[in-house]
């Protein structure tokens, strides 16, 4: 076991009994076996010198036992790395940056505070899952909706403070954008309430995020000024209805128009989350010889060799899923609406998914396609690189590579030309081609994410998955394209990308974080920020 | 089957025995509660929204091993717990604050409720 610099092993050791003092040893964890249970499972450096490991893990139940962890931790200058439920995987998991540092597991803090289903929001604790909130919410039978990524077992804190996405309306599937204050313990073991829960007896604590003077809660995002122990949720009302609208383009070049017909609905708050889809991708256990042979290609098809194969075959080049909340007169018009507005492209096709009424059963959502998007949590993403007749190894996990690009169809045939070269330039397989489409989850921007596998026998795969996005990363930024997330292996070189005024934006994140946290307790190197303690070492 | 079991078999004698508590008697209705919140979520029936069957589907392909494991029996404690701590593919191990020592055991009983 490996122990951050200036912590001796008698240091460590007479913090883990103290801790033990506090929450009990039971939940004190620091044999061998226990704390490899805190590795990032989705590694790309598993087994390797740089791969990121705990030295031991606390799981505090409260935040008065959160506070005193903290002033242990500073009396023995022992960093500490906290995660809410740990599954964060593909962007790190329950792994911390520094090495050595004791993982702070808040699963037991699970308390839901409140739902309020006629002001809309909701109190939870750190530990708390969408799966536990839809349970209760469903169990008191509240009429509000769950905006939930795509792992459902994922912490609302833990997402929200990664600046995670959903699938609903704009204000809330942008799950940082959609809290509402929070409380911290601060790295001196203080506790901080942001927004209107700074004021003792305040009543509009889940519904005003604001309150007065400088806001501090995004140092808590991405951040490490902290450990997040609280926090207020606005949340979707249940709606009466829900109508699923199928937009189908046979063109690649279509994608401009539809793009720009997309931006003016969605931005007059007239849909939902917007699901690109393509026949053009190989499906895992009906691969199509002709299609993989197109893809096959170093740096995957071009333009015209997969409209021919969508031609022959009377496909469309893309769809996008369109979702309509409200009434079902309301919801029809506005698909009624994106028809008409979009009916200027040529060929373009329409279909109507879904037309169902909440509050849903099983029956209802067996037409509804992703049912994240109905504000039903569920686990379907775990099917990617699992086994298939594409994958009959499957992967052990993946990286998410997610840069930024803007909302143009220009934008994404860019993306896809820029990211194809550099794969084939790598002398990798491209995942990426003409039918790669973005993602849409971050409000008023594209993500155009890609999937690197990862293998815990196959250090070699590894090492080019770690090559890729180390490039892919670099020839993103020489384009503008910033990343919005990921694992902590890359966040330095991440951070290193938003370079203005030679890295402004990074020295005062530093300034602050020395200020905070003298000691360098909370989660060194969290966002590209290391304190003074940490900063400049190898 | 067979084979799977020699496939891990190597594992299991190297794994630690189970740490659950000396006085804990195997609750299959604590069992189901924790399989329920934490496993049946991919290993549900049908392969649509349960990634788990899918991929279990895919891997007995062509034998008569249930892709289901609520619904397979014979699955031994120690493989219960060797995949909850190990892992497998894209399926992350579970840590001690999830899934307990004692729940493995519990788990393990009411998977194999019907062979009491």
């Amino acid at each position: 076991m490996k122990l951050p610099t200036g912590v001796t092993p008698e240091m460590f050791a007479a913090a883990l009994q103290e801790f033990a003092a506090v929450i009990g040893a039971q939940h004190v964890y620091s044999s061998d076996e226990d704390v490899a249970l805190y590795r990032d499972a989705y590694s790309p450096a598993w087994g390797e010198e740089e791969e990121r490991t705990a030295s031991a893990a606390v799981a505090p139940a409260s935040t008065e036992e959160v506070a005193e962890i903290v002033k242990i931790a500073n009396k023995y200058m022992l960093p500490l790395y906290p995660v809410s439920t740990g599954r964060n995987l593909g962007y790190g998991g329950s792994a911390p940056n520094l090495t050595g540092s004791v993982v702070v597991d808040l699963k037991r803090m699970d308390t839901i505070h409140e739902i309020d289903d006629r002001r809309n929001f909701c109190v939870v604790e750190p530990g708390v899952s969408y799966f536990d909130l839809y349970a209760e919410i469903t169990a008191q039978g509240k009429k509000v909706l769950i905006d939930a990524p795509d792992p459902g077992w994922g912490s609302l804190i833990g997402n929200a403070l990664d600046r995670g996405v959903g699938y609903m309306m704009p204000m809330y599937r942008d799950h940082w954008n959609a809290h509402c204050g929070l409380e911290a313990v601060l790295p001196n073991g203080e506790i901080l309430r942001t927004g209107m829960f700074a004021m003792d007896g305040a009543e509009t604590y889940g519904e005003n995020k604001y309150g007065f003077g400088p806001m501090v809660d995004g140092l808590f995002s991405q951040g490490s000024a902290g450990i997040v122990t609280k926090m207020a949720f606005w949340m979707m009302p249940m709606p009466e209805h829900f109508i699923a609208g199928r937009v189908k383009i046979m063109k690649h070049a279509d994608m401009i128009p539809l793009i720009d017909h997309l931006n003016y609905l969605e931005d007059m708050g007239l849909c939902g989350q917007i699901q690109w889809g393509t026949p053009l991708v190989l499906n895992p256990n009906n691969v199509d010889p002709a299609l993989a042979e197109i893809h096959a290609q170093p740096g995957n098809g071009t333009v015209e060799q997969f409209e021919a194969y969508a031609a022959e075959r009377d496909l469309p080049f893309f769809w996008v899923d369109m979702r309509f909340y409200g009434s079902r007169k309301t919801a029809m018009t506005q698909w009624e609406y994106a028809q008409e507005l979009m009916s200027d492209i040529p060929n373009v096709r329409f279909e109507l998914m879904t037309d169902v009424s909440f509050p849903m059963d099983e029956e209802k959502l067996k037409t509804v396609t992703s049912h994240v998007t109905v504000g039903v949590p569920e686990m379907s993403i775990f099917s990617i690189g699992a086994r298939s007749d594409l994958l009959p190894t499957p992967r052990d996990g993946h990286l998410w590579f997610s840069p930024l690009v803007p909302r143009s169809g220009e934008a994404v045939a860019k993306a896809q030309k820029v990211f194809a070269q550099a794969f084939k330039d790598l002398g990798l397989p491209s995942p990426v081609g003409p039918f790669s489409a973005p993602r849409t989850w971050i409000y008023r921007s594209f993500v155009m994410v890609l999937s690197l596998g990862v293998s815990r026998s196959d250090p070699e795969a590894n090492k080019n998955s770690i090559a890729a996005f180390r490039r892919l990363c670099e020839v993103a930024a020489e384009n503008g394209w910033g990343e919005y997330r990921s694992a902590p292996i890359f966040q330095d070189q991440v951070a290193d990308t938003y370079n203005f005024n030679n890295g402004m934006m990074k020295q005062v994140q530093q300034q602050l974080k020395d200020a905070l946290d003298p000691n360098g307790i909370i989660s060194p190197g969290r966002g590209g920020v290391w304190p003074a303690r940490f900063r400049n070492q190898d | 089957m067979k084979l799977l079991y020699a496939s891990i078999a190597a594992a299991l004698i190297a794994a630690p025995a189970f740490a659950q508590d000396g006085e804990h008697t195997p609750d299959p209705v604590n069992g189901e509660a924790v399989y329920t919140q934490w496993c049946a979520i991919c290993h549900n029936p049908g392969p649509s929204h349960n990634p788990g069957t899918a991929a279990l589907t895919k891997k007995y392909e062509g034998t008569d091993t249930n892709p289901v494991l609520a619904e397979r029996g014979g699955i031994p404690a120690p493989m219960v717990e060797y995949f909850v701590r190990n892992g497998v593919s894209i399926m992350p191990f579970f840590r001690k604050t999830e899934i307990s020592d004692n729940d493995l055991a519990d788990i393990a009983a009411w998977l194999n409720r019907d062979a009491q």
